[in-house]
């Protein structure tokens, strides 16, 4: 069942000297509990894509068709969390934001943080965490609000390549055991192909879709795990050809 | 437990600072003992410099007079006002231009051109307008630093990081959360900067209101003793006059840190 439907969805931005076409032509169905990558050239509108679908930004045309009772969770570039706030509060900030602050919902943020390992770290400061431990807590801020559809954008890049695959383990853990339908920008092609159900290819500005591939590995498993199936290699080769980093 | 290491480095941080310490206050003795010195001597004209013992006793003899604390008050008590009506209105019409670009992009211009005007030039309307009396100090000194004010923290809040508000966007926040959550926490520090900056403002516009409208204050006390020539009095308004602004200025420091924890 598709719960999300983009159609020709179009974006320009447009300043004093100039009109940008960031995003020229994207269309694309997520059914429920997928995990849709989306690779592309640096620039070439990705981040675009993303905050138009989460409502953050207007397109310049285009449908899209949302099913109004989902809730989205939008983890962004970078992990913004606030320096002046312990990391149990920036947890909380969806929920306060909301008004939820229910007994429920703190016990369900607190359960997060135990099982991801920062319940020694509720009353810290984000400045005395590494980047790892930062970026699970901005994904816990995410979940806090339960969202249906998780929208990430370049979720790892903070990272070193160690925690970048141990990180992306557990999100990726979290978010099928969560049952949450996922986008995720990447620049890391492995990534997305060790994550995703379907890799969408994006051409340089002005974007539209190259290809989609629909990811069908032998014993599909974690990430980790799926960087050693045997269609690896093809689709790494496939997505390295259509994004064509000699520029 | 800490290492011995970790023992010696702070031992040493801690005998550093009371270097510093005592080093600040031997200059303070330095400078008072070799204006006395000098006083002594009649290397300096005593007349026109007045001398440390001078400006003791005239301290003592406004005591007497039970006058001291009356003008301190009146100017501590006129700053303070000026202070806070210039500060919290400062922030408050900040945020508003912060809220509302438009209205923000609007009166740019003027608040540049009242930025860089000269406020004395203001006094005569002012007083004409509010009268020779402690209306027109505080207004006065509201002058000289709501703008600034306003244009500083407007611009702070400007800085804030984009990306931040746009992850408040993404939980719906509406304008006032983002400001409570995020502008205005953010920008603690640029906005004790502002404190910092304001006091040494007002104390300006006090003074120079003083300077115009005087009937009590440590303005008036330097005004009065310039004008019948009592340098021992000037002296005294000047040092009582630092020492209040330094004090003032640690308690916002002391505030500062009280906050931060
Ligand atoms: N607010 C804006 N105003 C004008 N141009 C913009 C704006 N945001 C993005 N652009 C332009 O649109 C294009 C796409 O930007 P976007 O951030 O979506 O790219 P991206 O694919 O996410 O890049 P990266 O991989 O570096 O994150 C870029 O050329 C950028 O300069
Ligand atoms: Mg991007």
């Amino acid at each position: 069942m598709n719960i999300l439907k983009v159609q020709n969805l179009r974006k320009a931005y447009h300043t004093k000297t100039n009109e940008i076409l960031a995003v020229k032509d994207f269309s694309f169905n997520l059914k429920q509990g997928e995990f849709v990558a989306i690779v592309g050239p640096s620039g070439c509108g990705k981040s675009t894509i993303l905050s138009i679908l989460c409502g953050l930004d207007k397109a310049s045309s285009g449908k899209i068709e949302i099913d109004k009772n989902l809730k989205f969770g939008y983890m962004l570039q970078g992990d913004n969390l606030f320096e002046w706030r312990t990391i149990y509060k920036n947890c909380l900030i969806g929920l306060e934001l909301e008004n939820k602050l229910t007994k429920e919902n703190i016990n369900y943020v607190n359960k997060l943080l135990d099982t991801y390992g920062l319940k020694e770290f509720k009353k810290s400061y984000p400045s005395n965490l590494s980047g790892g431990m930062r970026q699970r807590v901005s994904l816990i801020r995410t979940l806090a609000t339960k969202p249906d559809i998780l929208f990430l954008d370049e979720p790892f890049s903070a990272l070193d390549y160690q925690t970048r695959l141990a990180v992306s383990d557990d999100v990726y853990q979290i978010i099928k055991k969560e049952k949450k339908s996922a986008i995720m920008i990447t620049h890391d092609i492995s990534e997305a192909i060790s994550m995703a159900d379907k890799v969408i290819v994006l051409s340089k500005r002005p974007s539209t879709i190259k290809n989609i591939y629909e990811i069908k590995l032998t014993n599909k498993s974690t990430p980790i795990q799926n960087r050693k199936a045997k269609e690896f290699a093809y689709y790494y080769d496939k997505i390295w050809k259509d994004i064509d980093y000699h520029v | 437990m800490y290492s011995k290491e970790h023992k010696e480095y702070l031992k040493k941080i801690k005998i550093n600072k009371f270097l510093i310490r005592l080093s600040q206050l031997l200059i303070v003795f330095l400078i008072i003992f070799i204006w006395q010195f000098a006083a002594d001597k009649n290397l300096i004209n005593t007349f026109i410099s007045s001398s440390p013992k001078a400006i003791i006793n005239t301290i003592i003899n406004l005591y007497k007079d039970e006058t001291l604390f009356h003008h301190i008050w009146i100017t501590f008590y006129e700053v303070i006002i000026s202070f806070l009506i210039a500060t919290i209105g400062g922030i408050i019409i900040a945020s508003i231009l912060w809220r509302y670009k438009f209205i923000s992009k609007v009166i740019d211009p003027y608040l540049t051109m009242l930025n860089s005007l000269p406020k004395v030039s203001l006094g005569p309307i002012i007083i004409i307008i509010a009268g020779a009396s402690t209306k027109s100090i505080i207004i006065m000194a509201l002058f000289i630093s709501i703008i600034i004010t306003i244009i500083n923290v407007t611009q702070a809040f400007e800085t804030t990081d984009k990306n931040k508000i746009r992850l408040l966007q993404s939980f719906k926040a509406k304008p006032y959360q983002i400001f409570f959550k995020l502008i205005l926490p953010s920008n603690y520090n640029n906005l004790i900067n502002v404190c910092k900056v304001n006091i040494g403002l007002v104390f300006i516009g006090v003074i120079m209101g003083e300077f115009l409208v005087s009937k009590a204050g440590i303005g008036y006390l330097i005004m009065y003793g310039s004008q019948v020539f009592n340098l021992n009095l000037v002296m005294t308004g000047v040092i009582l006059l630092a020492i209040m602004a330094s004090l003032m200025y640690y308690l916002i420091i002391f505030i500062e840190k009280k906050f931060q924890k």
